[in-house]
């Protein structure tokens, strides 16, 4: 069985919506897949595998670690969708400081009844700036999209699977 | 005391359409270039006030905004740091107040006298450790800057070896068709560093089609590690017109400009004077200056600046000989090439002949810094091997040399057997020189860099592509892998629109290649990590 | 009649056409992005470097030339628009998935047809202002790639000067013609070709967000 970890950083878990769209195929894929940690599995660390699966960017330092995780365990690790390729939506914030974004959300913006910025230790402190996964690690293989359509998916773990160098074509590129 | 608008007025009354050079004016006046002062410009020369905001924000030495009574530009070329310019920035920024202000710029040509500065566009070589705390003095005593001693402004030319561009030449004056011969005879080439015949450059722009005719000296000599024309400039300002007078003669031309970059300011009164001393009948010769931009040594680019734009160098062909200065054929030639012409137009032709290689004649001068006893200016007969070089101006113990300024090529010492000249080491006479104390990735980086903050921004490759290589190599100082990044940017530089992307990675992948050992150390802490 | 050779065929021109026409006339396109016909070849974006007789040279300025060897489609260049895409993606603030023009942008179909699945390198996320003044017309300068199409247009086309090139280097912005510097200022009007020649999301008509739906869309 070939092992595979998936996860989302900052991300939406949309490109994980969108594997799930492979729908039918799923019951094959699984046939030769174990999910190791996974949004499907709940398993909460990435153990040994062949395949890792990265949906997000970089926003804070637990995203970090457990990239560096991912690819630690992972033989094959592919940057899944516009956040983990070039930080994305989230990667927006980059152009205003973090203070500021941090004032709008919890202090400043409409709405707020008590008005305070998180600081329970518990929470992992926020990057400077969004980042997109190949700042932290070497990056495999990208599937682009927002999300990647099943399809890219399917052409991805196929050829993973095989031990084939995974070839997109073109109509299954896309950046939105 | 005049409005600003009045002050631009009479600006524009006294220059005429010459853009850039009001703004240049208007800089001195204000220490900035008021948006009144553009919105002036742009109703009386009907130029788009966008078009002027363009200029303004594409040379370094104007800017919108105020700069404080003292601007202060450290010169940031890799022989500053070797003299320790980074250190006395810091020196100086810790004791300015804040009516001052304190960057840095490319190198300012005073490599031989180093570290300088520029303050409000003055250079000020020489600098040490006292001289900074005297200038922070100065400035807490608000004292002007025309009130500072003289000394602090002294340039020398440390012209430390003349021969026959400098000898007086006493023979039977050739001009017109004559001269073009001679000229092809001594297969003369264009000393900017490119080596084009020269006399195939003049008749081809004698033959062009065009009403006017224009001759342009490009003394705008920005190469880092280049003051070879600030001698010529100050010493044989007189063979320069002359050069220039013959070459509009057999051209055609009626007029002449002398492009000098804005960093040489010094020279000003010494050039003005010159020029008035010299004049000739039927040719008049205007003195441009520069705003502080390296690319406006790229001939077509020097021409946009003239006609007070920015400097982005032209789509090529046309050549500037057929379609140059405001589209009329135009001979652009270096200071070198115009005094090299004089000389042998006034018997220098057969001593010219004799200097030299076969493919190479003549002399070359060559701008000498770096590690060595005597930094300076020489002249020496092409040819000349770099150990040469490296003996005549006392280098011991050198490692590596640069040739060709940050464009050009880096050698190491199995090469210090290679010549100066058009078949081995062309260059427009920037040596560096580097002692077995230095680090050659600091060179790449400040390299690197230079090219970052030169880029003209017109093309996709230079303009993010030399940002990248300057990235590449602070990552590997960081203890980052950069070797298979910057392979990757030499490539794509290769699709750059002038010679100034295509050269931005030469030097730095000379380095990488001959001193692997320096950028190891960034190799060895990623390993370790 | 006379011709060159672009990748192995050959291909008919006339005296004043750049490689670029003749390659397109023959329907052997070159990759472009700020070249666009009609207009006044410009040579800035380089996407269209190719190899004529051993040189690189960008094939929208390079007149052809009687019996001239072009290389267009080698690995070699293939790894260089690749390259000067990606510069493009990450000089910029391009998040195509919020882009109205996604799907219609020629930027994003070049880095498709070129098949860029990442932008490799660090990507800058330069901070742009944007220029919402103008009633009609929007301008995001966090997708302009200074091809100046819009400068051509408004002087070539529109008679006016709205647009230009400012400063240098990454400080390379596009300004308007206004001293206040914004667009409502200008004598721009919405039906200016300059508002329409845009090749990325970076000037906009407002009001008309997302009117194409997806897989309709102009390169979809």
């Amino acid at each position: 069985m070939i092992r595979l970890a998936t996860c989302s950083l900052c991300g939406c878990f949309g490109c994980h919506m969108s594997f799930l769209d492979m729908d039918e195929k799923l019951f094959d894929l699984v046939e030769k897949v174990e999910f190791d940690r996974s949004p499907f599995t709940d398993i909460k660390s990435v153990g040994k595998c062949d395949i890792g699966l990265i949906e997000g960017g970089l926003c804070n330092e637990e995203n970090v670690e457990v990239v560096k995780a991912f690819r630690e365990n992972c033989g094959i690790l592919v940057a899944v969708g516009a956040c983990a390729i070039n930080g994305g939506i989230p990667s927006m914030r980059n152009h205003f400081p973090l203070e500021a974004c941090l004032a709008e959300a919890y202090l400043d913006g409409i709405g707020i009844d008590h008005p305070q910025i998180p600081s329970d230790p518990e929470l992992p402190r926020l990057l400077d700036k969004v980042m997109p996964v190949h700042e932290a690690v070497k990056i495999d293989y990208f599937l682009p999209g927002c999300p990647p359509p099943a399809e890219a998916f399917e052409v991805l773990l196929e050829a993973l699977l095989k031990g084939e160098e995974p070839q997109l074509p073109t109509n299954l590129i896309h950046y939105d | 005391m005049p409005s600003i608008q009045e002050h631009a007025d009479l600006l524009i009354e006294r220059m005429g359409n010459r853009p850039l050079q009001i703004l240049i004016e208007i800089q001195r006046r204000f220490g900035h270039v008021p948006d009144d002062a553009i919105g002036q410009l742009s109703t009386r020369l009907h130029i788009p006030f966008s078009r002027i905001v363009g200029d303004v924000e594409f040379y370094a030495l104007l800017s919108r905004e105020p700069k404080g009574d003292y601007a202060f530009l450290m010169s940031d070329n890799i022989t500053d740091w070797m003299q320790g310019s980074r250190v006395l920035f810091s020196r100086l920024s810790k004791n300015l107040g804040n009516h001052a202000s304190l960057s840095n710029t490319s190198c300012t040509g005073m490599c031989d006298q180093g570290p300088a500065l520029l303050v409000n566009g003055l250079a000020v070589p020489n600098l040490s450790a006292s001289r900074i705390d005297a200038i922070a003095d100065l400035v807490k005593r608000s004292i002007p800057v025309s009130s500072w001693p003289e000394e602090f402004f002294r340039v020398e030319s440390n012209l430390k070896r003349q021969s026959w561009l400098f000898d007086d030449w006493q023979g039977p004056h050739l001009k017109g068709e004559d001269l073009l011969q001679a000229l092809q005879d001594c297969a003369l080439r264009g000393r900017g560093g490119a080596g084009y015949p020269t006399a195939k450059k003049w008749n081809a722009c004698r033959e062009a089609k065009g009403e006017g005719r224009y001759v342009v000296c490009n003394a705008d000599e920005g190469e880092p590690g280049t003051f070879k024309d600030r001698a010529l400039l100050q010493h044989r300002a007189d063979r320069l017109f002359e050069g220039m007078a013959l070459c509009a003669d057999i051209v055609g031309a009626e007029h002449g400009i002398l492009y000098v970059r804005g960093e040489y300011r010094y020279l000003e009164d010494h050039l003005k004077e010159a020029i008035a001393r010299w004049s000739r009948p039927g040719f008049e010769i205007e003195l441009h200056w520069g705003a502080g931009a390296y690319i406006c040594g790229e001939e077509s680019a020097l021409l946009e600046s003239i006609e007070g734009k920015r400097g982005i160098p032209r789509v090529r062909p046309p050549f500037p000989v057929t379609h140059g200065l405001f589209g009329m054929p135009t001979v652009v030639d270096n200071v070198e090439t115009f005094c090299a012409v004089a000389a042998i137009a006034s018997g220098g032709e057969k001593a010219f002949r004799s200097l030299g290689t076969e493919k190479s004649k003549g002399t070359k001068l060559l701008s000498i810094s770096g590690d060595c006893v005597k930094p300076g200016v020489y002249e020496f007969p092409f040819g000349v091997s770099v150990e040469a070089l490296l003996a005549e101006c006392e280098a011991k113990d050198a490692l590596a040399v640069q040739v060709g300024g940050a464009a050009g090529t880096c050698l190491d010492k199995t090469e210090f057997g290679r010549r100066i000249g058009f078949e081995d080491l062309p260059t427009s006479g920037s040596i560096m020189i580097f002692n077995a104390s230095r680090d050659m990735s600091e060179a790449a980086l400040n390299f690197a860099r230079f090219f970052a903050d030169e880029s003209c921004g017109f093309c996709t490759p230079c303009r993010v592509g030399t940002s990248l290589l300057a990235e590449a190599l602070e990552s590997a100082t960081r203890g980052g892998e950069a070797v298979s990044e910057i392979e990757n940017l030499n490539i794509v530089l290769r699709a750059s629109h002038c010679g100034l992307g295509l050269s931005a990675s030469r030097a730095v992948m000379d380095m990488l290649k001959k001193f692997p050992e320096h950028f190891a150390a960034g190799r060895a802490a990623l390993e370790g990590r | 009649m006379k011709t060159i050779h672009l990748d192995g065929h050959e291909i008919p021109f006339e005296d004043g056409q750049t490689v670029m026409d003749c390659a397109l006339a023959a329907d052997k396109p070159i990759a472009h992005l700020c070249h666009l016909p009609g207009y006044t070849p410009y040579g800035s974006c380089r996407l269209c470097t190719v190899k004529i007789d051993g040189r690189f040279s960008s094939a929208c300025t390079q007149p052809a030339r009687e019996g001239m060897q072009v290389e267009s489609e080698t690995e070699e260049l293939k790894e260089m628009r690749l390259g000067i895409l990606r510069m493009l993606f990450v000089e910029g603030n391009h998040y195509c998935p919020s882009c109205e023009k996604s799907g219609s942008c020629r930027l994003q179909h070049a880095a498709y047809n070129a098949g860029m699945l990442d932008p490799h390198y660090r990507p800058f996320y330069p901070k742009r202002e944007m220029d919402a003044s103008h009633p009609d017309i929007l301008i995001d300068n966090d997708r302009c790639i200074f091809c100046a199409l819009c400068v051509r247009a408004s002087r070539d086309v529109d008679g006016k000067a709205v647009f230009d090139i400012s400063g240098r280097g990454l400080a390379t912005r596009l300004v308007v013609n206004s001293k206040s510097g914004l667009l409502v200022d200008t004598d721009i009007s919405v039906e200016d070709k300059a508002v329409h020649v845009c090749p990325v999301g970076a000037i906009l008509v407002k009001g008309r967000g997302f009117e194409v739906p997806i897989g309709m869309r102009l390169y979809d």
